[in-house]
């Protein structure tokens, strides 16, 4: 493409941005903080799938028979399934509050991205009630290997949600203002895009915590 | 093309519609329940752990892969955001699985649970100093 095609583009697309990648910078930093955000999961879930069943004392994480004594395992199948079902489901809401900024639709995108916060409020809330349950019943983080393990890795996915959440609603008050707009799409593809990898953290999460035994 | 042709085609390029948004999202619930049948089918004795385990790590791979490629716009995005992620998430794989392999496969028998060792013994091998005794 020629200098005179390129700036006639250019003209025709005023959102474009002048950079070397051609590409936003602030979502390029972005993708740079989720690359970094694998490796430190990666280190967790590493630490997490290294001491797996090695805990000698209980509480244990599934039932489990040593010596011929049963122990009964901590795990809530039934409530961290539900709360990754209500994950899911805010992710899909995030989609659609993204799509309803694009549109202009500024109802419709506060009412899907509180829906959003909404869902990650009650996966909190199930993490919560969680790690209480589990507090009382003697698991800490310095109980056993599975305690440290498991407190450190799901208690960093939670406060990443935390974070999710606060991000939201200020974006959803900011949406109500009428500070967002469809000239502001970024601002929420970029929210969307911290929320989609805490779920697909979570992805990785759920199974090799929950229901791998 | 040059990056600015190919910011402006990307730009061109019609992402779907809510619709199909909806159905990724029923896919990856449909694929959460699968999941967790293949966990209450192992529970339950249908079959293996290791068959359970490997039912449930396809279907969470499907599930990440549907997420980071449709939700975060990978597949439509610029290939450079693609390479931004793959390559860190390749590396955290890596050692998740170089982990899982020196830790319970490699090392594994000398790392079983003993009911005689401490957590810190079950790791790193019986002691060899005496503990102090009271002084």
């Amino acid at each position: 493409m020629d200098s005179s095609h390129a700036l006639a583009d250019h003209a025709a697309h005023p959102a474009h941005i002048d950079t070397s990648t051609g590409l936003d910078s602030r979502k390029m930093a972005f993708w740079t903080f989720i690359g970094s955000e694998c490796l430190l999961f990666g280190s967790l879930i590493a630490t997490y799938m290294a001491y797996k069943g090695r805990s000698i004392k209980p509480p244990y994480p599934h039932d489990i028979t040593i010596n011929g004594v049963h122990h009964e395992g901590m795990l809530n199948i039934p409530l961290t399934s539900f709360s990754t079902f209500i994950l899911l489901m805010s992710s899909v809401a995030m989609v659609f509050a993204l799509y309803n900024v694009q549109r202009g639709d500024r109802k419709g995108s506060t009412i899907w991205l509180l829906l959003t916060a909404l869902g990650g409020s009650i996966f909190l809330g199930c993490q919560v009630f969680e790690f209480t349950e589990f507090y009382h019943e003697g698991l800490t983080l310095q109980s056993n290997l599975f305690g440290s393990t498991f407190f450190l890795l799901t208690g960093f996915h939670g406060a990443h949600v935390t974070v999710g959440v606060i991000y939201l609603i200020t974006l959803a008050v900011m949406s109500m203002r009428g500070r967002i707009g469809p000239e502001r799409t970024l601002n929420v593809e970029i929210a969307g895009l911290y929320w989609h990898f805490v779920d697909v953290i979570w992805i990785v999460i759920f199974p090799l915590v929950y229901l791998i035994k | 093309m040059t990056s600015e042709t190919r910011e402006i085609v990307h730009d061109q390029h019609a992402h779907p519609g809510w619709k199909f948004y909806l159905m990724i999202g029923v896919i990856l619930i449909g694929f959460t329940v699968l999941e967790i049948i293949g966990y209450v089918g192992e529970t339950k004795g249908w079959y293996s752990a290791g068959a359970a385990a490997a039912i449930i790590l396809v279907l969470s791979a499907v599930k990440f892969f549907s997420v980071v490629a449709y939700y975060m716009h990978l597949k439509f995005d610029n290939k450079l955001f693609t390479g931004i992620f793959v390559f860190p998430a390749v590396l955290a794989t890596l050692v998740i699985g170089g982990m899982i392999l020196l830790f319970h496969v490699v090392h594994g028998e000398a790392t079983a649970i003993h009911p005689t060792l401490t957590s810190n013994e079950a790791i790193h091998g019986a002691s060899t100093n005496p503990s102090p005794g009271p002084r």
